[in-house]
């Protein structure tokens, strides 16, 4: 395209935003329609798409508050949005600390510690790690079925079942900060060792303080990993207090009870925080990803 | 740790390391008890496990010699524990007859058909609850006089008292209805008369004698008190059997040999749907992954092309759909197809007057879900593309475009081929993820519409991993077993898709 001609240029530049702007309006689609029937009155309304005579209803109650209607009917709110937010924050923040310890200092040992087997190891923990947790459901619920004879903080129906299994999605992570691990320098331990720094000092004193970056990406995906589960945390939860959003957002769609004016609002409640801080992080996560998937 | 023993005079240092080494056997022990606790209530096989990890734990952290274990010890004992071995045990629940009908252990099993009582309602006397203080006396007989009760707070905590003969009845009784909000007090509550005899709350009006259904023989062989009946153990099927060969239920979970595998292989009614459901996980994966990948692709070169303006904005709304939670979406969608009051259907009929059964036309549902699936990933594929166009060199394209190459052309000969190989492995982890997609499939269909003449709930939407979850948890009742078979066959395709990705990997990283 040394030699361009200038109206077939245009051609093509009206073409390729054309096309951009149908497909966008395609995908924009859900979102708009959702914000418009968050402020819709009713849950079955099959109204405009712009809706007639806007309401707050469904956002006071995505909040917990009870709604007084015009006719003086007070609705309470179906479901507790808020608490299952924080559930979902909660088991995210505590799993996404844990799996970022463990995996920091596995990932340091993989990329500096040379001992016997280490090759074949971080092969079958690869291998390993693409066996999808779905597979395991069934042990799982059994397993803390049983656990919770011991104590019911082990057992169905609590989070901290829910942090240990999320615990053990740790081995993508090895895998993204062994990468960064093995780009740094190895001037810089053995300088350390010369110190007579033990290999947890040069972990803790230099290590550590370098991978700030990569361990932000980590703790963003995991973050957003564990909002996002749904089979694990629908068989290990039971009572509506202790679900997640993900499993108690499925609630309000429920063929008896159908709640789609009251979903939208807590969709858009629930969704924003998390989407925006997907947004800012993207640019380091997408890297991350790839990087983390090429590098052997 | 590193600033104690920098900052600390050297005599407390070997405090540290005792205090150091306290904690490694105190921590070790408290895993040998939960290994025991797990052990002995009916996961043997965890309980093992939870041992193995003690023990190496306490080698790794006690000895200096594999001081170097300890950086990888806690990754790996968590994959261990929640993964790998999860994984192998569901596959190991398949060779059982795990499920809501054989939940227990054959002890507890044992014992709750021992709990069983004989009410013996030839005896049984009307009872009445009398206040006292803060405490119930239970009263049973009439105006003519009957049996008291010693004091009794009925709170629910089990107690045995005994009832002495009285020639009245106590002066003020509680109404009916106030007794019955006793009840779970008073099903707690055993009488002895002075006769010996013992009496427990029958219904909401009777005490009455009850007495053990069944006594324990040896051999485990239960005898029923009242006929003589035997019950005997049937450890091939997991239940007590009567003499005319009918189960007692509660049965145990036992191993079952093949079994489910049998059930799969011969029972039309599951063998059908499992075969439709395994070729429709292969196609939704397939199309899923050439939808996305196609899209995906498309998008990010037009992005790339130097002559395009606002490319950050479009860029920004392109993955908005990977930003939004999927769980989010998912379910925004299934309210956005519904049949009857679902926007789709609404703008479909007052632009073509039509209204599509998306969820209950089998293909219409498939198509649904592939839809939604692409809507909810291209943004992945576009976003990776990206970054593997700015590899290729601009000078070939410039040079193809010299040539007198079109823009397709250029695409096919020079873009494509390059872009392949490293996209490979991200491919066929995009197949392996698909594959298993069960959020999807959950979140918007549950599976339906079903498939017509099933043992088992199927649906045409259904695949292999959303089929497993369904009868392992919901509607069909807890089929654990079965479920687990069906992992079996999943985890062998899984190991395929897996090895295979292993390699494209291997072959990529090798040319980087």
């Amino acid at each position: 395209m040394i030699v361009e001609n200038k109206r077939e240029l245009l051609v093509k530049k009206i073409a390729a935003h054309g096309f951009m702007l149908v497909f966008l309006a395609l995908v924009m689609f859900p979102f708009l329609v959702v914000i418009s029937i968050s402020f819709r009155e009713g849950n079955f309304t099959t109204g405009d798409l712009i809706p007639r005579n806007p309401t707050l209803e469904h956002w006071y109650l995505a909040f917990g508050l009870e709604y007084t209607r015009t006719d003086g009917t007070v609705v309470p709110p179906p479901y507790p949005v808020l608490l299952w937010m924080w559930n979902s924050i909660k088991v995210a923040l505590i799993a996404a600390t844990g799996v970022l310890a463990v995996s920091t200092i596995s990932a340091y040992a993989f990329s500096r510690i040379r001992f016997i087997g280490r090759a074949a190891l971080l092969d079958s923990l690869f291998i390993i790690q693409m066996f999808p947790t779905t597979l395991a459901l069934i042990a799982l619920y059994a397993v803390f079925d049983s656990m919770g004879d011991i104590s019911p903080v082990v057992g169905i129906d609590s989070h901290w079942s829910l942090v240990l299994v999320y615990l053990s999605g740790v081995m993508m992570h090895i895998w993204t900060i062994k990468g960064y691990f093995d780009s740094i320098d190895s001037a810089l331990d053995k300088a350390a060792a010369v110190d007579g720094a033990s290999p947890w000092q040069t972990f803790r004193m230099i290590f550590l303080p370098l991978a700030v970056p990569i361990m932000s990406v980590v703790f963003v995906l995991v973050f957003i990993g564990v909002i996002n589960d749904y089979p694990l945390a629908s068989i290990l939860l039971r009572s509506e207090e202790n679900l997640t959003l993900a499993v108690g957002s499925r609630l309000y769609l429920n063929e008896f009870k159908y709640l789609w004016g009251d979903f939208a609002a807590a969709a858009i409640l629930s969704g924003l925080p998390i989407t925006v801080v997907f947004l800012i992080a993207q640019k380091y996560l997408v890297s991350g990803l790839s990087d983390g998937a090429v590098k052997g | 740790m590193s600033e104690l023993t920098q900052t600390l005079p050297p005599v407390s240092r070997p405090l540290g390391m005792i205090a150091g080494k306290a904690l490694v056997a105190l921590f070790t022990l408290t895993l040998i008890y939960v290994a025991y606790t797990v052990y002995m209530i009916g996961q043997p096989l965890f309980g093992l496990l939870v041992m193995i990890v003690a023990l190496v734990f306490f080698f790794v952290f006690g000895l200096r010699r594999f001081y170097f274990a300890r950086f990888i010890f806690p990754g790996i004992a968590t994959m261990v524990l929640f993964v790998v071995f999860p994984i192998l045990y569901t596959i190991y629940l398949g060779f059982t007859n795990y499920g809501s009908f054989n939940l227990l252990t054959f002890q507890r099993a044992q014992e709750v058909i021992l709990e069983a009582k004989t009410v013996d309602k030839s005896a049984a006397v009307p009872f009445a609850v009398a206040p006292e203080g803060d405490a119930y006396r239970v009263y049973l007989g009439d105006e003519s006089g009957g049996f008291l009760s010693a004091p009794l707070a009925l709170d629910g905590t089990p107690a045995t008292v005994d009832a002495e003969p009285v020639s009245t009845s106590p002066a003020e009784l509680l109404e009916r209805r106030a007794a019955i909000a006793l009840r779970t007090g008073l099903a707690e509550v055993e009488l002895i008369l002075p006769d010996g005899a013992s009496l427990r709350n029958a219904g909401l009006r009777e005490f009455a004698p009850i007495t053990p259904k069944f006594e324990l023989l040896e051999n485990d062989i239960l005898r029923n008190v009242e006929t003589g009946a035997l019950l005997t153990p049937d450890h091939e099927i997991g239940f007590y059997v009567d003499e005319a060969g009918e189960q007692i239920a509660p049965g145990w979970r036992t191993n079952i040999g093949t079994g489910n595998f049998e059930r799969i292989l011969q029972s039309e009614g599951i063998r059908g749907p499992m075969g439709a459901i395994f070729i429709w996980t292969v196609v939704f994966a397939v199309a899923s992954v050439a939808l996305t990948f196609a899209i995906g692709l498309i998008l990010a070169s037009i992005l790339q092309w130097e002559h395009l303006r606002f490319k950050a904005a479009y860029r920004i709304l392109l993955i908005l759909p990977y930003a939004v939670p999927a769980f989010i979406s998912i379910l925004v969608f299934k309210g956005l197809f519904n049949q009857n009051f679902g926007e789709i259907n609404l703008i479909l009929e007052a632009l073509f007057g039509i209204r599509p059964d998306w969820m209950t036309n089998g293909t219409l549902a498939r198509t649904m879900l592939l839809i939604v699936n692409t809507w909810l990933g291209y943004p992945y594929m576009m976003l990776l593309a990206m970054g593997f166009l700015q590899s290729i060199p601009q000078e070939q394209k410039k040079a193809a475009y010299l040539e007198g190459a079109g823009m397709i052309r250029v695409f096919f000969t020079i873009t494509l081929p390059q872009i392949i190989p490293p996209f490979l492995p991200l491919l066929l982890a995009s197949f392996a993820f698909n594959f298993n997609n069960i959020v999807l499939v959950l979140l918007l269909t549950r599976g339906g519409p079903d498939i017509p003449g099933t043992i088992i709930p199927a649906g045409k939407t259904d695949i292999l991993g959303s089929f497993t979850y369904r009868i392992a948890f919901m509607d069909s009742g807890t089929q654990f077993g079965l479920a687990g078979a069906i992992t079996l066959l999943i985890f062998v395709l899984v190991s395929i898709i897996a090895y295979a990705n292993f390699v494209a990997m291997r072959r990529a990283a090798r040319k980087a």
